[in-house]
């Protein structure tokens, strides 16, 4: 990836970021740690990778994503609002009531592809949208992101076994594996491990890669593109809250809002990243 | 009534997603390894390239279901009551119902006339189930003739539905040439001024009879055939209670939550009428030859009548 690109990348990132940090703290709930985790991803997808038009958000032939860890929508929210889907002001009206960005995903606000975040159930929805998708003859893709935590739902196999048995090869399910859900440490919760043998066991291709670094986020996913006939796990080590220091890798931050003080030191903090990415 | 001809509406089911794939190109049907038993076989004989096998996980049917209807497929998911309503209850409700999305749901085997399978195979509790979730649509044919037209209107409709359909082969009451089948209306099967009897499924044909021994008796009795549950014909429903007063409902379901909860519900807000439930009362079924099992749960002409018979008083 070139310099220029991947430093607007990340400073895209940074302001998918900030907007993670301004939902939760005006929606006084939400789920920061995730959000933060998968910035970098919906930021590479949204802004590097997916066929997509924020004028004409229902494109019949557009690319896909299903937040199957769907308590990360602010993450998705900010992305699309940077995208232009919507205004960044629905992110202060966050899990309101009446407001147009619901606590989970629905379908019915623009940008978004499922309704999802009843854990376990998005990444069936995205089997339905390949299957849909290879009918058709269509050339677009699918993503999925999952949590590490999710993954331990019994449907995940299910249609894990149903994509590779359809050979959804236009499928890429990214499982953002920061360690921890809510009651701890996932290894220590009811362990999902060892999640890419696993995988590769259910007939995925397999890839890991590092979620912060959009040169290894780009490599993997020109990896993914190559494969046909199977569909591809990309396993994306990560940093629950990254980018916020106090938030990182710390479980509590999990499905916590910031108070004031801790919103005005995440924000200075998200400013002086993006500060000096512009400079 | 020698030359009476019996059909299982699973086999209608089958046959009609054969005989309407043609004419609609984004119908596709799912499965889960049961197809054999759904009749979705039939189907997948015809058109094998718009048949997906998702083995024995009703849970990720549902959910390819749901992502098959946003990119605009019309899919059938197709398994047992059981697994449908209540196995998959959770995937149907969030990623079906909440988005509303175009899936229609194929429920076979419902009700105690599973037969010898036994209790855990027959759902008693999917109507209930499914009435709970905003904006689905529950059709609940009584023969042949309107299983086949309810999969068309289904179809028809955008958004979802709940069909549900049996494993025992019943008598086809409805005229094949006339028929027509308009989803939300109740039929007036039989008119009649001393009581109505609000039948679904399989049981209208049982309310049929037990009204021809009414007659025969001295009572006029009104037979309605609901077979869309939700949306319920509350007119229709309201209207039968003044002209008639007391309602006897008659369900292959649970008393609770089912047909007889959702005219109850209805009639105490329009026009408060006693409502007398025939179903399955508050219990498990067991193994046993099905017409038995009717037999030995109520649900049968023979009850209807000495239900109608107390109800009045007579």
């Amino acid at each position: 990836m070139d310099a220029a690109m991947k430093k607007n990348l990340q400073k895209i990132a940074c302001k998918v970021r900030m907007g993670v940090i301004e939902g939760t703290y005006n929606a006084k709930s939400g789920h920061p740690g995730g959000s933060l985790s998968i910035s970098d991803l919906v930021t590479y997808l949204y802004f590097n990778k997916m066929n997509i038009d924020p004028n004409v958000p229902e494109m019949a032939d557009r690319d896909r994503l299903v937040l199957s860890k769907g308590h990360t929508a602010p993450a998705l929210y900010s992305v699309l609002a940077q995208k232009g889907y919507f205004s960044a002001d629905e992110l202060k009206t966050l899990r309101h009531i009446g407001a147009l960005l619901q606590g989970h995903p629905c379908i019915h606000t623009p940008g978004v592809d499922m309704s999802s975040g009843s854990l376990g159930q998005g990444i069936s929805a995205a089997c339905g949208m390949a299957l849909a998708g290879k009918l058709d003859g269509k050339s677009y893709k699918v993503y999925a992101i999952l949590g590490d935590g999710e993954i331990e739902e019994g449907q995940v196999w299910e249609a894990a076994m149903f994509a590779a048995h359809y050979k959804l090869d236009n499928l890429v399910a990214i499982v953002d594996n920061n360690g921890l859900q809510i009651d701890g440490k996932i290894t220590e919760v009811c362990s999902p491990e060892p999640i890419t043998d696993k995988f590769a066991a259910f007939g995925w291709h397999v890839i890991i890669m590092d979620g912060h670094d959009f040169d290894d986020i780009d490599r993997a996913f020109a990896e993914a593109e190559k494969i046909s006939g199977k569909p591809v796990a990309i396993i994306q080590k990560s940093v629950k809250g990254k980018g916020v220091s106090f938030m990182e890798n710390q479980v509590g931050w999990h499905g916590t809002a910031p108070n004031k003080e801790q919103y005005e030191q995440a924000m200075a903090e998200l400013s002086a990243q993006l500060k000096e990415l512009e400079d | 009534m020698a030359d009476v001809i019996k059909k299982a509406t699973r086999e209608s089911y089958g046959e009609a997603l054969r005989d309407l794939a043609e004419e609609y190109k984004n119908l596709v049907v799912l499965d889960a390894d049961l197809a054999a038993a759904t009749k979705t076989g039939i189907f997948k004989k015809a058109y094998s390239d718009r048949f997906f096998d998702c083995g024995i996980a009703e849970a990720n049917m549902m959910g390819v279901a749901a992502g098959l209807a946003s990119c605009g497929k019309i899919p059938f998911a197709s398994t047992f009551a059981m697994f449908a309503a209540g196995r998959a209850y959770e995937i149907v409700r969030n990623s079906i119902g909440y988005p509303h999305l175009n899936v229609k749901i194929g429920a076979t085997h419902a009700g105690i006339s599973v037969g010898e399978d036994g209790a855990t195979h027959q759902c008693n509790e999917d109507i209930a189930l499914m009435r709970t979730i905003p904006g689905m649509t529950i059709i609940n044919p009584c023969d042949d003739v309107e299983a086949r037209a309810a999969v068309k209107a289904a179809l028809d409709y955008v958004g979802p539905v709940y069909m549900r359909f049996g494993r025992l082969a019943t008598p086809v009451i409805n005229d094949a040439e006339t028929y027509k089948f308009e989803l939300g209306k109740g039929v007036v099967m039989k008119d009649g001024s001393d009581i109505t009897i609000a039948a679904t499924g399989l049981m209208v044909n049982e309310a049929m009879e037990a009204a021809k021994v009414l007659e025969n008796d001295g009572i006029s009795a009104r037979v309605v055939n609901i077979h869309t549950i939700k949306p319920l014909d509350k007119e229709l429903i309201c209207k039968c209670a003044r002209e008639t007063g007391i309602i006897v409902t008659a369900e292959e379901h649970s008393v609770i939550g089912g047909l007889g909860s959702a005219v109850a519900e209805t009639v105490t807000e329009c026009c408060p009428v006693p409502v007398v439930k025939i179903g399955v009362n508050d219990e498990y079924g067991y193994s046993g030859p099905a017409v038995e099992l009717l037999k030995k749960f109520g649900l049968s002409a023979e009850n209807i009548i000495n239900t109608v018979k107390k109800a009045l008083n007579k």
